[in-house]
């Protein structure tokens, strides 16, 4: 008995119930409570991940031996100071001290040393998408919860926003062009199709925009979309890729709404992946998506790599044993109706299921 | 053998690969050790998983279905040691390589000694070097510790100071070590491994124990000129099972399954690497290579002496996205033999790390994919090679020492639609000078053999004599220069029974000499124009014994370093030409 395949599978649903556990990469301080709503920009939870410190050597600013400090020291750890503050010190004739050169904690003093841990922009651990706080979790995080389409892309840029979404390709292979973006567009986001110009990005970022939605990318223009401002996500892959029908068709009939754009890049292991969420009204809780299944026929799937990249069908039949294909490579095979009505021989490796 | 000469235990290993998870079940038929079957599912350490059971479970099911035996009783564990009534195993063994490379910093006195030693001890494992801190370094010691913290590195390797040598200097950079993991919440503290001046320790302990979980090996570094790295590399091997089962769920349970043996697969790979070259004890080397999605790992052995090197950076997975930030594009295309653009291949590499599991279905792709494998096993063995010892080394500037065994691993070279594709990836990735005798180890069995050679070796032995690697032939590469065409080396092989062969061999050609699987024949070399065949020096010849293959006897003197054409049609016109010298 032929054990079943575990399918990949990227989620282009019209309505359904969104939950995403927010977490801080380091437990910090949670700032939402439970029932807030959000934005999907608004911090959940923040944290110093860029830590400055400063290491003060007390016995050469006091000009006396470091055996000697610890008596003279005015502080303890965990004290907050502020610029100029006496650390250490008066001593001599010259009353002489060591002084905070910045505001900030104590974190260790002693042995004629004291660390400062200056005060930093700390990390903010943004909601992603708009929603209810359901859950907190101690230190790390919230659940955020919502209703509404949910389309997975397959790069980000790592950024966050949200913003009235403007469709700007009438195809969803179709290229945006410098000449389609003006001021108009600035605080909106774009649906385009592909980007293969850097000038695209460079001038959606001079506007600026609040993000942008695009089937495929130039994968020459990573530097670039991973310097702009706004968050830049595809949902398809690398190269002149069409935007998947499915996903092109759920984003452009949603033109004029907000939409929320969360381009944090794919992490296999955490399950995090770029999304576009748009908030929509529903009745009751919508049902939430599936996150594992196997591939079985009738399922819709999208082809990953070549031949046929980027286009979609229903699975036909799953073959048995291995096929051979035109590379000379022997693998496991379905047989996939692609939308176009074309039945074709595929890997199932290179298969992911839709829904 | 009889069994009444070994113990008669079954053995199950678990290899949980970055994209498969294996269950591979030997035991004794007819009185000897023999790989029985294997069992597959997913490698389930990502979401929404995030638990590796499930694969193991998977595998473990299918193993059940395929030999009809239970492994797995009603409480979910596996029955170990095996029952009366036939279920369960005797032995487990657990060999791993699924899960992001671990963070690692490095520190150690001085660049090119303790520092590079450290790296090299760092290349032993999956992992990637994200800082060095050294005494070089003008860094505040604030500075360092902001570093650290930033960071947050699963492991800081801190190594210097001879024995007998700096002490004060290495104790000042352990400074910033312990200031920045004592600041450091304490389930983010990294692991840390000291392997400098030994008599240090007891002042490392009295900085160090307190704050982080702190691990010693013997110094790396005894003196300038010696390099020691076995001991630590066994500690490493502990402090991955370590981070590992904090980082993804089951493996803690999978490693009591094997009794607290759960091992790096490159480490499992290596030491069969060492058994193979301690079996066939010769002055020259085994190879072992293994081109996986995690990483690409290379495994030298000389006798007692191995030198490992597990590269992420070049592994054919999701490591591709950052390749050519290592890899020009150009010497990736340079092997491709289809009308291929540069941006196809740019656009190939990006996708094939966004779907790492996604295989080659048209012959543009496999073009690309096999262009990879060879452009990766040139890169990693380019950093293996540096890290030779000095005796070690190829007296030709950039090339192999002499190995008398090749061992590869790994799909793209296992799964190539023929024996021919994987021969010609190898030859031109790896580029052997002199003789050797090249095998594929088509199960993946070789981390698994690995780990049954720490406990049961009878069973390592056994199964290694009943052919687990395909051998593809043996394979000699003359090395020296002159024109293309000029004749470089004659050739006759003697098989059993008669039947000889004769050979002119001409500089820039590819040439098989058919001897079947299980023959074995004598060849004679007699090299020209001082071409060196490794028996003894420039010019030198002489005769051995070779064994026969699926390719037979191969010589390539297609030249060292090969430059495939740079034109297309050339460089597609030879390669169709070596195919079909290999049989397609």
């Amino acid at each position: 008995m032929p054990v079943p395949t575990l399918a990949p599978i990227t989620h282009i649903l019209p309505l359904t119930t969104i939950r995403r556990e927010r977490l801080l990469p380091v437990p910090g301080k949670v700032v939402v409570r439970k029932g807030q709503k959000v934005s999907a920009s608004e911090t959940l939870a923040e944290v110093d991940l860029t830590p400055e410190h400063l290491l003060l050597d007390l016995g050469r600013g006091l000009g006396i031996s470091a055996d000697a400090v610890d008596e003279t020291v005015q502080c303890r750890i965990g004290d907050l100071l502020a610029e100029g503050d006496i650390i250490a010190g008066p001593v001599g004739l010259a009353r002489r001290v060591v002084r905070a050169p910045k505001r900030g904690r104590v974190v260790l003093v002693g042995e004629g040393q004291a660390l400062l841990a200056l005060q930093t922009a700390p990390f903010e651990l943004k909601a992603g998408m708009p929603g209810l706080v359901v859950e907190l979790l101690s230190d790390r995080g919230a659940i955020i919860e919502t209703a509404g389409a949910l389309i997975q892309g397959v790069w980000g840029n790592g950024l966050i926003d949200f913003g009235l979404m403007y469709v700007l390709s009438k195809m969803p292979d179709q290229i945006l062009t410098v000449s389609q973006l003006d001021v108009s567009m600035r605080g909106a986001v774009i649906l385009g199709g592909h980007v293969g110009d850097v000038e695209v990005l460079n001038t959606a970022a001079d506007l600026p925009l609040r993000g942008l939605i695009l089937g495929s990318m130039n994968p020459e223009l990573i530097p670039t979309a991973l310097r702009v401002s706004f968050p830049v996500s595809f949902m398809d892959g690398f190269g002149h890729r069409s935007m998947s029908q499915a996903a092109f068709r759920l984003l452009s009939t949603n033109e004029r709404r907000e939409v929320s754009i969360n381009a944090e890049p794919w992490d296999p292991y955490t399950g995090a992946r770029p999304e576009v969420v748009i908030q929509l009204p529903a009745t009751g809780e919508p049902p939430e998506p599936r996150v594992a299944l196997f591939f079985r026929v009738d399922q819709t799937v999208r082809v990953v790599k070549a031949p046929y990249a980027g286009m979609t069908g229903k699975i036909n039949s799953l073959e048995p044993g291995l096929q051979v294909f035109p590379s000379g490579l022997r693998a496991k095979a379905a047989e996939i109706n692609l939308e176009n009505g074309e039945n074709v021989l595929l890997p199932i490796a290179n298969l992911e299921v839709i829904e | 053998m009889t069994t009444s000469l070994i113990d008669a235990d079954s053995l199950l290993v678990i290899d949980i690969g970055t994209a498969a998870t294996r269950a591979i079940l030997f035991d004794v038929v007819d009185g000897r050790y023999r790989f029985l079957a294997m069992g597959t599912g997913p490698t389930t350490d990502i979401a929404p998983y995030r638990d590796i059971r499930e694969g193991v479970r998977q595998a473990l099911d299918q193993l059940q279905l395929i030999t009809s035996r239970v492994f797995v009783g009603s409480d979910e564990n596996l029955i170990i040691p095996s029952a009366p009534d036939g279920t369960g195993v005797d032995t487990c063994a657990v060999v791993m390589s699924a899960g992001a490379p671990l963070k690692m910093v490095v520190v150690g006195l001085l660049e090119d000694v303790s520092l590079e030693s450290a790296r090299r001890l760092a290349d032993t494992a999956y992992s990637g070097v994200v800082e060095s801190i050294s005494l070089n370094d003008r860094r505040r010691t604030e500075a360092r510790i902001d570093l650290i913290m930033r960071l947050r590195p699963d492991m800081i390797l801190v190594a210097g100071g001879t024995e007998g040598g700096a002490s004060q200097s290495v104790l000042k950079l352990l400074e910033p070590v312990g200031l920045a993991c004592y600041l450091m919440p304490e389930k983010q503290r990294p692991e840390v491994l000291y392997i400098g001046n030994e008599a240090l320790r007891d002042e490392v302990q009295v900085s160090l124990k307190n704050i982080v979980n702190l691990h010693f090996a013997p110094n790396a570094r005894p003196s300038l000129e010696m390099e020691r790295l076995g001991s630590a590399q066994v500690e490493l091997g502990n402090i991955y099972r370590r981070v590992r089962a904090r980082q993804i769920q089951g493996v803690e349970e999978l490693d009591k399954w094997a009794g607290g043996r759960l091992m790096p697969s490159a480490a499992a790979f290596g030491r069969i690497v060492q058994f193979l070259s301690r079996s066939y004890a010769s002055s020259k080397g085994v190879l072992g290579v293994d081109i996986g999605a995690a990483a690409t790992t290379i495994a030298a052995a000389f006798e007692d002496e191995l030198r490992l090197g597990v590269y992420p950076q070049y592994g054919l997975g999701r490591g591709l996205a950052n390749l050519l930030k290592y890899i020009p594009l150009g010497q990736i295309t340079r092997w491709v033999l289809t009308d291929t653009s540069e941006s196809y291949v740019r656009e190939y590499i990006q996708n094939k790390a966004l779907y790492p599991l996604s295989v080659p279905a048209s012959a543009e792709d496999m073009a690309i994919e096999q262009a990879l494998a060879r452009q990766l096993l040139q890169a990693s063995l380019k950093h293996s090679v540096a890290g030779f010892p000095a005796g070690l080394k190829s007296s030709f500037d950039g090339l192999l020492p002499w190995f008398k065994i090749i061992v590869a691993s790994g799909s793209v070279l296992t799964k190539a639609p023929s024996l021919g594709q994987a021969l010609l990836m190898l030859l031109d990735g790896l580029q052997p000078v002199g003789t050797a005798t090249l095998g594929l180890d088509t199960n993946h069995l070789a981390p698994a053999l690995g780990a049954a050679a720490g406990i049961n070796p009878v069973l390592t032995v056994q199964v290694l004599d009943s052919g687990t690697f395909q051998y593809l032939g043996s394979v000699i590469s003359p090395v020296g220069s002159s024109p293309v065409g000029t004749t470089v080396l004659r050739v006759k092989l003697q098989r059993e029974g008669g039947n000889d062969s004769t050979l002119e061999v001409k500089q820039g050609s590819l040439e098989v000499l058919p001897l079947q699987s299980g023959k074995t024949a004598t060849l004679h070399l007699q090299p020209l124009h001082r071409y060196d065949v490794g028996m003894g020096g420039p010019g030198r010849g002489g005769r051995l014994t070779v064994h026969g293959g699926s390719l037979g006897v191969i010589i390539d003197a297609r030249g060292r370093p090969l430059q495939p054409p740079s034109d297309l049609g050339r460089r597609r016109e030879l390669y169709r030409k070596w195919l079909w010298t290999l049989g397609g």
